[in-house]
């Protein structure tokens, strides 16, 4: 069953696309994820879905309510954790939980019992009274993840949940996501710029790029799609072997990157004497050659042309107006 | 009304009391400044004599209250800003509660935190030895207090609203709100003067002012009547809080 659709979803600002007819569905119960760079168009879909921001075209559906037409139905069935820290950080943990419990009109007595249950769900129990300005980020994230959850969501939204905190904040939060998929079955749409994360986290992932989805798939399926094994070469003249390679039926795919030469092959280990073979032939040195199982990143190399690396790099340089970052979650 | 809405009426009125509360220096701040103007003022000018003024301290006093209500309330409207700042209401709007609701609850919010400012410099002019009305004085002075606290978060959220940063606001405080302030008979007489005068009659703040001494004090000379100025105020005020309700509710994130 589907629970999110979209239908050519576009935002436009008047200097750019942001979202560029994008259509997709989610399915009930699974963690699905938009990966793809900063200013890709995620956090820009997200709001849309969310009733942030109304689309300029197209349309979507959250279970069966209509993102423009029925917002307030869609805001009863969705938990959504921003990009940015969205917490009064001069109330408590508690209090941030209560008030939330009550914009949802959740009843008294249901409220304390949820605020105890989500609190236990991130390890945060003796944390409930204490000011939310003392706590540290990765607790900040928790306490948001435990909110979003509060009032029962069918779909819960996270927007790059794991973005600035440090590798064992994000392996805890990564466990807190996974356990609430499976032992609330809420639905997970969640963004990331972060190939690990998309990988351990995702059923399904959609990469996108300058607001266009490039492809949707299970991990398993995107990885297979490259070839079972990649390799990756350096040599003397790149640039012949390459031609020399690309009509070789047994090659899947082909690029270079950063001076190297990618791969995507069956059987990596025996393919590399006949590469070998072929190079010297060509009187090409090979510097340095290794076969690995595809990762995330050389499907994200297949599908864009380049790294997510490469791709925050520029867009660092070029002014991204409309995505802005606050401070502390840089 | 829906009993969610008046929940989150509820929840957002409660907010702001509880960030006034655990926020001392706001609290200290927002009270001991006006009474610094009070005692500062009070006893510079009470030697100097305006005209149809008696005790220069009794003429002071509503001023004063009514400037702290002022600047109080505005910075309930202005705070909206630092929710946007700082994400917090995207949590907000992202909630099944109208925008309507979260604006009620945070101007009752901040109207409730003005009064309580209003009200504790109005004891302390007491006991000063102020001569303050009776019980229908005080009714009509709680009104144009409650008037006063409305307008000013309108004016807030207009601000709020329109501008995205607090340099903006520093600069109407300096160039707006203040010389609107000094025009407005707060601390000294407007009518000596007939440019002054002239200019008092455009100024909101005037007929804020002049009402609630016509109504707290006895024995002081106004320009108009107070059931005149009510009658301004209140139009001022609705005029106000639809901007700022109709410029809100267009807030995006």
């Amino acid at each position: 069953m589907n629970i999110i659709t979209t239908n050519n979803l576009t935002k436009k600002y008047t200097d750019l696309i942001a979202v560029d007819n994008v259509s997709f569905s989610v399915l009930k119960g699974e963690i699905f994820g938009f990966l793809g760079p900063n200013g890709a168009g995620k956090t820009t879909t997200i709001k849309m879905l969310t009733t942030l921001l109304n689309p300029s075209k197209g349309s979507a559906k959250i279970l069966d309510f209509d993102i423009i037409k029925d917002r307030d139905n869609v805001r009863k069935n969705i938990g959504v954790v921003f990009q940015e820290p969205a917490l009064d950080t001069e109330l408590t943990g508690g209090e941030n939980l209560d008030y939330h419990a009550r914009m949802y009109a959740i009843g008294r007595d249901k409220r304390k019992e949820r605020i105890n249950a989500v609190l236990k769900l991130v390890d945060l129990e003796d944390k409930r009274d204490i000011i939310v300005k003392n706590y540290s980020g990765g607790m900040k994230r928790r306490l948001e993840i435990a909110r979003g959850l509060m009032h029962y969501p069918n779909v819960l939204f996270l927007d790059e949940p794991t973005l600035g905190l440090d590798a064992q904040t994000r392996r805890a939060i990564w466990k807190y996501v996974k356990k609430m998929n499976k032992e609330e079955g809420t639905t997970i749409f969640l963004t990331t710029h972060y190939m690990d994360e998309a990988d351990y986290l995702c059923d399904r992932v959609g990469i996108i790029d300058r607001g266009k989805i490039l492809i949707i798939d299970t991990i398993e399926n995107l990885k297979n799609s490259i070839g079972n094994d990649v390799i990756t070469l350096t040599c003397s003249n790149i640039n012949t072997l390459e031609k020399r390679l690309v009509n070789e039926k047994w090659i899947h795919n082909i690029k270079i990157h950063d001076s190297k030469l990618t791969l995507g092959v069956e059987k990596g280990d025996e393919k590399i004497p006949l590469i070998i073979e072929i190079s010297q032939s060509e009187k090409i040195k090979i510097k340095s050659i290794s076969v690995r199982k595809p990762t995330l990143d050389d499907v994200f190399l297949h599908f864009t042309g380049k790294t997510i690396r490469d791709h925050d790099n520029k867009n660092n340089v070029e002014s991204q107006p409309r995505f802005r970052m606050r401070g502390g979650r840089k | 009304m829906k009993a969610t809405e008046i929940q989150a009426i509820y929840v957002m009125w409660l907010r702001q009391m509880k960030r006034f509360i655990r926020s001392k220096s706001r609290l200290v701040s927002s009270i001991v400044q006006p009474l610094f103007f009070l005692f500062i003022l009070g006893s510079g000018f009470r030697v100097a004599i305006f005209e149809g003024v008696g005790d220069y301290l009794s003429f002071l006093a509503p001023g004063i209250i009514a400037m702290a209500i002022l600047f109080s309330s505005m910075f309930t409207g202005i705070s909206v800003l630092w929710d946007k700042q700082f994400g917090f209401l995207q949590e907000v709007l992202v909630a099944p509660i109208s925008r309507i609701s979260i604006i009620i609850g945070r101007t009752l919010g901040g109207a409730t935190v003005a009064l309580i400012q209003g009200v504790i410099i109005l004891l302390i002019a007491l006991i000063m030895g102020v001569h303050i009305s009776g019980t229908v004085g005080l009714i009509f002075t709680l009104f144009f207090m409650i008037l006063i606290a409305f307008t000013a978060v309108g004016f807030g959220l207009v601000i709020a609203s329109k501008m995205e940063d607090f340099q903006g606001f520093q600069l109407i405080m300096s160039l707006v709100i203040m010389p609107l302030l000094f025009l407005s008979s707060a601390f000294f007489p407007v009518t000596s003067n007939p440019t002054m005068k002239a200019i008092a009659l455009f100024n909101p703040l005037f007929y804020m002012v002049d009402g609630l001494r016509g109504s707290l004090i006895v024995g002081v000379e106004t320009v108009n009547s107070p059931l005149f100025n009510l009658v301004i105020v209140v139009i001022i005020c609705i005029f106000m809080m639809s901007l700022g309700s109709y410029l809100f509710s267009k807030t995006e994130t």
